[in-house]
């Protein structure tokens, strides 16, 4: 079986009403493409590092993170 | 697996939900979610029965026919939904306090009679909600609010206490792995008998206060670094396995389920 190539990612949506800002998508991202915004609840800020893993939205306990992948031509 | 396929499931009128930020709980509602989905199980056909307790509060969050019982007693009400429609999918979610001290009874018979249920014993290892006391699953040695030298009682060690009362699959993981959690709910759920899934979840407001462990990110963190599969820990002592949490499938086999066994006794006398 050969391994599939990830598909890149569109954007990552977070649901800022749901988001408590417990920080578990921040701290588990391995490349580090979101942080804390002013309100301290999770922004994405380097979206071009993600390599669409999608701990952040596995790992989301309040399910307010989401990553959408582009449209496959 | 996106976040728009386990949202169809949800009562999003009751979110966000009334658990604590870094809770591990979540983790655990949106595990079971994805592997509903997974396995396209009719939600109609769907039964959530918790207990009380900050876990309980899951049957109000998803859109299946959910029930939310007495302390305890989530398992004998499961009992009885499920011979009264053996059609259903029945889940149970309970606490560590909920399932291993006021319904401890329930869960080892309900073991014993290996009924199809599937149990997810959320493991936060404190009474969260009433201002964390110390639990049967709370470790030696460590702190709640009951316990502010450090907890002297032993904690239960579930899954081999309900793989010994004979469940047809027993498995322990924590919401670090959660592909695992994922997989194994889905086998749970297949399973023709008593499926039992303890999850290891952070409390932050109160374990992970109390024994400073830190919050939600500090606790899966701990998760993750204090795990230990159930092949390796089967060669180390129990000194090296003191502060360990041991995940795996610990039981899968097939034995008679009680439904079907029931079923067939009512055949057999009819036909006489």
């Amino acid at each position: 079986m050969a391994l599939k190539a990830k598909a890149k990612v569109d954007h990552i949506d977070i649901n800022t009403s749901w988001c408590k800002g417990c920080g578990i998508c921040i701290g588990m991202c391995p490349t580090q493409v979101l942080e804390f915004d002013e309100r301290f609840k999770a922004r994405v800020a380097h979206l071009e590092k993600c390599i669409n893993c999608k701990l952040c939205e596995l790992l989301c306990p309040e399910l307010a993170v989401s990553v959408e992948e582009a449209e496959n031509e | 697996m996106s976040l728009q396929n386990i949202k169809k499931y949800l009562r999003k009128d009751m979110f966000p939900h009334i658990w604590c930020p870094g809770c591990g709980n979540g983790i655990i509602m949106a595990s079971l979610l994805r592997a509903i989905d997974a396995l396209a199980l009719d939600p109609d056909k769907v039964v959530v029965v918790s207990g009380i307790g900050c876990s309980g509060r899951i049957s109000g969050y998803l859109d299946f026919n959910t029930v939310h019982t007495t302390h305890g007693r989530a398992l004998a009400y499961a009992t009885g939904i499920k011979l009264a429609n053996p059609e259903l999918t029945v889940i149970v979610a309970m606490g560590d306090g909920d399932g291993s001290a006021i319904g401890g009874n329930h869960l080892i018979h309900a073991a014993r009679r290996n009924i199809d249920l599937t149990a997810i014993l959320f493991n936060n290892s404190i009474y969260g909600m009433t201002g964390g006391q110390f639990s049967p699953l709370t470790p030696f040695e460590k702190r709640a609010s009951t316990a502010p030298y450090g907890n002297v009682d032993h904690p239960f060690d579930l899954a081999p206490l309900v793989k010994s009362a004979g469940a047809s699959f027993v498995a322990r993981t924590t919401t670090f792995h959660v592909f695992n959690l994922q997989k194994y709910l889905e086998r749970g759920i297949k399973k023709k008998g008593f499926s039992f899934i303890e999850v290891i979840t952070g409390c932050p407001t109160f374990y992970g206060r109390y024994n400073k462990i830190g919050e939600g990110l500090d606790m899966i963190k701990y998760q993750k670094e204090h795990s230990i599969t159930y092949d390796r820990a089967k060669n180390l002592s129990e000194e090296e396995l003191a502060d360990k949490i041991v995940v795996g499938v610990f039981q899968d086999i097939e034995k008679p389920e009680y439904i079907s066994e029931y079923e067939k006794i009512i055949e057999r006398e009819h036909h006489e």
